[in-house]
């Protein structure tokens, strides 16, 4: 029975195995599938309500949760893109996972397919499940502009192109499995704090606010207020504008960072196996 | 090199941060040979299988895997090859069912993948995830993914680490039948009951050369040993150690007046002789069989 290997059939296949994968992990559901959701719910219950979130606005404050979840959005794209390779692809190095793959004529691009293909269908039900809750248990008001839709599309593909190939090459970083979650976890929730994530940006000073303008986390944040917030709030940002060129600038940068060093440096074995 | 020939290596060396693991290895290997290579933890065993496998670069020599340098592998080349690595592990949460027909989707002309659980003897895990699959039965799942693609060469290594007796002989029947359906396999193994049931020639390999290359049963000289007579007389056990056993055993059962009680006749096992020569890598020798 000889056939025909397609790697686009290959590719499709890996895709379906690596979902079935990422949802049998609890572990990866509840920190980087709920996590969002799970911190969009406990800071709106917590600082939630009234409309004083910026009540010096002009037009006055909006709530909590609806200010809340732009960050919540950029974050969980870097969860699920970012961390989910990075640990995932450390412990298939070290479990030697990929040694089994690369031992087969499984052509290398579906692996990588396989893993985008995963991160577009676990990112897209993140987004519609965190949507949801804000919209439906905090009444928050979603945009029904196009072209705020728009924006929210292009963030989107950037933030988790970005993070993916930054999370397969920061995954040869960790020196063993064991301390894969640390290493990546740690780092990540650093940029959390400081890109306008869990705290409001403007009240950072103004030397982290520039540490975090390296990263992409920030600006992807920043994109997702700009679809998110009211158009007053873009007077609010430290800018004073949404600075839509920059951030794509600058996520398209980290892209192009991302796929050189992993074209370069990806490792189908460990550092010491070879 | 013959049409016939599955692997030629000649002068291969390896070093690791300047300390050779293999220094000029020398191997032939024949199609539908079953080849297994013996030798202590360190010798160079899996480094060489690994550069065989093309996951290892080498330093020096000449390397040929059915007509191919594996430095070069092509997905045409994995196709015709099967691994099943020392270590198993990944993919924990699919089921062997989903991995095994998953994998099959790899090669150009798999094998059937519900016949191979079986034949694994895996049939009544099929819905178990290999997390939950014990070590026997892992390994197992890793040599049913090793076999799909219906390799012409097999490389196993120390496949049966950690199995029960009775998982060790059906797995020994599993690989006979390959071999008779004309898969070459190298197999390496700490087990000297398992090369001399499975091998039709065992190569040991120690400071990462071969030391010595023969049929099980005439390796190192084997069949040239002396051999021990044992046997009981007054109540007593006796033993002789003899090159010529047939004409000592005629002499004591003229003796002793027809049957000899307690009579034994023994050569050295395999690992008698595999220990001596690992202890003495300096002497090398080569029996052809």
């Amino acid at each position: 029975m000889s056939t025909v290997v397609s790697p686009a059939r290959i590719a499709r296949s890996r895709t379906t195995l690596e979902i079935k994968s990422y949802f049998r992990e609890r572990d990866s559901v509840i920190f980087s599938f709920l996590f969002p959701i799970i911190m969009l719910g406990l800071f709106s219950v917590v600082f939630g309500g009234d409309d004083d979130t910026f009540s010096d606005a002009p037009g006055g404050g909006i709530d909590f949760a609806r200010y809340f979840l732009p960050g919540m959005l950029a974050s969980g794209i870097m969860l699920v893109s970012f961390q989910t390779l990075a640990i995932g692809l450390a412990i298939e190095r070290e479990d030697g996972t990929l040694k089994r793959l690369r031992g087969t004529p499984m052509p290398p691009v579906a692996y990588f397919l396989g893993k985008v293909g995963m991160i577009l269908v676990v990112g897209l039900a993140q987004i519609a499940l965190l949507l949801a809750v804000a919209a439906l248990a905090f009444g928050v008001e979603l945009p029904t502009d196009p072209a705020k839709w728009l924006t929210f599309a292009w963030c989107y593909v950037l933030g988790t192109a970005g993070g993916t190939v930054l999370g397969i090459a920061y995954s040869s970083v960790p020196r063993s499995a064991k301390s894969a979650s640390a290493v990546v976890v740690g780092p990540l929730i650093v940029l959390q704090f400081i890109s306008g994530v869990f705290f409001v940006f403007n009240d950072l000073p103004s030397w982290l606010q520039n540490i975090a303008s390296v990263f992409p986390l920030k600006w992807l944040a920043q994109g997702m207020r700009s679809v998110f917030l009211p158009d007053r709030f873009e007077q609010v940002e430290v800018s004073g504008s949404w600075q839509h060129g920059q951030t794509v600038l600058i996520l398209s940068l980290w892209l192009i960072v991302g796929l050189v060093i992993c074209v370069r440096r990806f490792r189908w074995q460990r550092r010491d196996d070879g | 090199m013959t049409a016939s020939t599955a692997i030629r290596v000649r002068g291969l060396r390896r070093a690791y941060a300047g300390v050779p693991a293999v220094d000029g290895l020398d191997l032939d290997v024949e199609q539908g040979e079953v080849f297994a290579l013996l030798g202590p933890n360190g010798a160079g065993k899996t480094t060489t299988v690994e550069i065989l496998e093309g996951f290892r670069r080498r330093d020096a020599g000449e390397v040929s895997v059915l007509g191919v340098d594996p430095a070069r592998p092509g997905a045409g080349w994995r196709a015709r090859i099967g691994i099943v690595l020392q270590s198993s592990g990944g993919h924990d949460e699919l089921t062997v069912q989903e991995l095994v027909h998953h994998f099959a989707g790899y090669y150009p002309d798999a094998r059937d993948p519900d016949e191979v659980i079986a034949a694994v003897g895996l049939d009544e895990k099929r819905a178990t995830r290999a997390r939950h699959l014990s070590g026997g039965q892992r390994r197992r799942l890793d040599v049913a993914l090793g076999i799909l693609g219906n390799p012409a060469l097999l490389f196993l290594d120390e496949p049966t680490t950690g199995f029960d007796p009775e998982a060790r002989r059906e797995f020994w029947a599993l690989i006979r039948s390959l071999a008779g359906g004309g898969t070459t396999i190298i197999l390496t193994t700490h087990y000297l009951d398992e090369a001399e049931h499975l091998a039709g020639r065992v190569g040991v390999i120690t400071g990462g050369r071969i030391v010595a290359l023969g049929s099980p049963a005439t390796l190192g000289g084997r069949d040239h040993d002396r051999a021990i007579v044992g046997w009981t007389e007054d109540g007593r056990q006796h033993t002789e150690r003899t090159a010529e056993p047939t004409a000592f055993v005629t002499a004591l059962a003229h003796r002793l007046g027809g049957e000899v009680p307690g009579l034994t006749v023994s050569r050295p096992t395999l690992e008698d002789v595999y220990l001596r020569l690992i202890d003495e890598p300096s002497q090398a020798v080569e029996v052809m069989p």
